[in-house]
C-alpha cells in the first residue's frame, strides 16, 4: 500500500516535469532530488548519484535514468510506471503537435518562445552540475576527474564516453 | 543540398516492423549522440524523409518538451501508420535501451555495495558531473558567440534560483520563463 502511494506520486510528478524538460533530463535534476531524496527517502543520495551516473553511461536516451530509479523503487513495475510517466506525455504532445506546426512554425511567438527558453534551460543545466559535483566530489581525485572529463568533453569532439570509461577505470583502481 | 536526380522521399509506405527495425538500429549505433545516426539512417539510408523534411521535423522536436529523439520517433512513426506507427518506432527506439537500463539496475542491487564497485562507480560519477559542467560550458559559449550577452542574466539567475536557494523548478519556470521569452520577444532585431 505504501509503495503503490510512493509509486502513484512518483508517475504524477515525473508526468508533470515531463513538460519542462526542454533541453533534457539533466535540468529537471534537482527537482527529482527533491523528489526522490529529500522530500521521500525513496532512494539514499548515494544511490541517486550511483544511478545518475550509470544513466549517463549506458546507451539510449539519458531520460531512462528514470527507469533505474523506478527499478530500484518497485523492480518491473517501478521502472516500467516511470519510464512511461517520463516519456509517454511528450509523446501524445508530439503526435497531436505534428499536424499543428505547420500553421505556426514560422510565427514570431514560436521563436521567441523557443529563444527565450534557452538561457533559462542552461541556468538550470549549471545548477544540476554544481549539485552533482558538490555531491560527488568529496575527494581531490574526484575533483581532479570531474575537472578532466569536463575539459576534455569541452575541448575535444571524440566521444566523451572515453573519457568515462576512464574515469570509471582510476575509479576501480582504488584511486577516488 | 538537393539531389534531383533521386527520389529523395521514398514512395513506399515503410511496414510497421520497418519502422520498429530502422529505430532499434539507431538506438543501437548511437551509443552516446543517436542523432546523427537518425539522419544518416532516416535521409540517405532509408530515404523516409528529404533532408529538409528532416530539417523541419527536428525543429519541431526541440521545440515540443521531451527527449529529441524520442520525439522524432514518434514525428516518423505517425506520419505513416498513426498511433501504430508511432507506437513502433517509439518501442524500436526505447525497448532496448529500457531493458539494458533495467539489467543494470538488477547488477546495481546485486552488486552496489561490493567495494571495487562502489570504487568504480565513484570514479563514473566524478566523470559524469564532469560531462555535465562540459554541457552546460559549451551552451553558455554557443550563447556568448551568438552575441547574445544579456541572456546571460537569465542564466544566472536560474542557476541561482535553482542551484543556491533551491527554489522549486516549477516556480523558477513560471517566473524566469515569461521573463527570458518577453525579452527575445521585444529585443530589437
Amino acid at each position: 500500500m505504501k509503495l503503490e502511494s510512493a509509486l502513484a506520486t512518483l508517475v504524477l510528478n515525473l508526468a508533470l516535469l515531463s513538460f519542462i524538460t526542454v533541453g533534457g533530463l539533466p535540468s529537471i535534476i534537482p527537482e527529482l532530488h527533491r523528489l526522490i531524496v529529500e522530500n521521500n527517502g525513496w532512494l539514499t543520495g548515494q544511490q541517486f548519484t550511483d544511478l545518475f551516473a550509470i544513466s549517463q553511461a549506458a546507451p539510449g536516451p539519458n531520460m531512462l535514468f528514470v527507469t533505474l530509479v523506478g527499478w530500484q523503487m518497485a523492480g518491473w513495475s517501478g521502472a516500467l510506471l516511470a519510464t512511461a510517466a517520463m516519456v509517454g506525455p511528450t509523446c501524445v504532445l508530439t503526435y497531436f503537435m505534428t499536424r499543428l506546426w505547420d500553421r505556426f512554425k514560422d510565427a514570431p511567438w514560436r521563436v521567441a518562445v523557443q529563444a527565450g527558453l534557452i538561457p533559462v534551460t542552461v541556468g538550470f543545466i549549471s545548477a544540476t552540475a554544481y549539485l552533482i559535483a558538490q555531491a560527488v566530489d568529496i575527494s581531490a581525485v574526484a575533483l581532479a576527474l570531474t575537472a578532466g572529463v569536463a575539459a576534455f568533453s569541452y575541448f575535444t569532439n571524440i566521444n566523451p564516453l572515453w573519457a568515462l570509461a576512464v574515469a570509471a577505470a582510476i575509479g576501480f583502481a582504488g584511486l577516488v | 543540398m538537393t539531389d534531383s536526380a533521386l527520389p529523395l522521399s521514398q514512395p513506399e509506405v515503410p511496414k510497421l516492423q520497418e519502422l520498429f527495425f530502422a529505430f532499434l538500429g539507431i538506438a543501437a549505433s548511437g551509443f552516446g549522440g543517436v542523432l546523427p545516426f537518425a539522419r544518416r539512417m532516416l535521409v540517405e539510408q532509408r530515404r523516409w524523409m528529404n533532408e529538409e523534411e528532416f530539417a523541419e521535423a527536428f525543429a519541431l522536436c526541440q521545440f515540443l518538451p521531451g527527449p529529441n529523439i524520442i520525439n522524432l520517433s514518434v514525428i516518423v512513426g505517425s506520419r505513416y501508420h498513426g498511433v501504430a506507427g508511432a507506437l513502433a518506432a517509439f518501442l524500436g527506439l526505447v525497448g532496448f535501451p529500457t531493458l539494458l537500463m533495467i539489467f543494470c539496475g538488477y547488477l546495481y542491487g546485486l552488486y552496489g555495495e561490493v567495494p571495487v564497485l562502489r570504487d568504480t562507480l565513484a570514479g563514473l560519477a566524478a566523470g559524469a558531473a564532469g560531462l555535465l559542467i562540459a554541457m552546460a560550458a559549451k551552451m553558455i559559449a554557443s550563447l556568448v558567440k551568438a552575441g547574445r550577452v544579456s541572456p546571460l542574466t537569465f542564466v544566472v539567475i536560474g542557476f541561482l534560483a535553482v542551484g543556491i536557494a533551491r527554489i522549486p523548478l516549477y516556480w523558477a519556470v513560471l517566473f524566469l520563463a515569461p521573463v527570458s521569452i518577453a525579452y527575445y520577444w521585444w529585443r530589437p532585431r
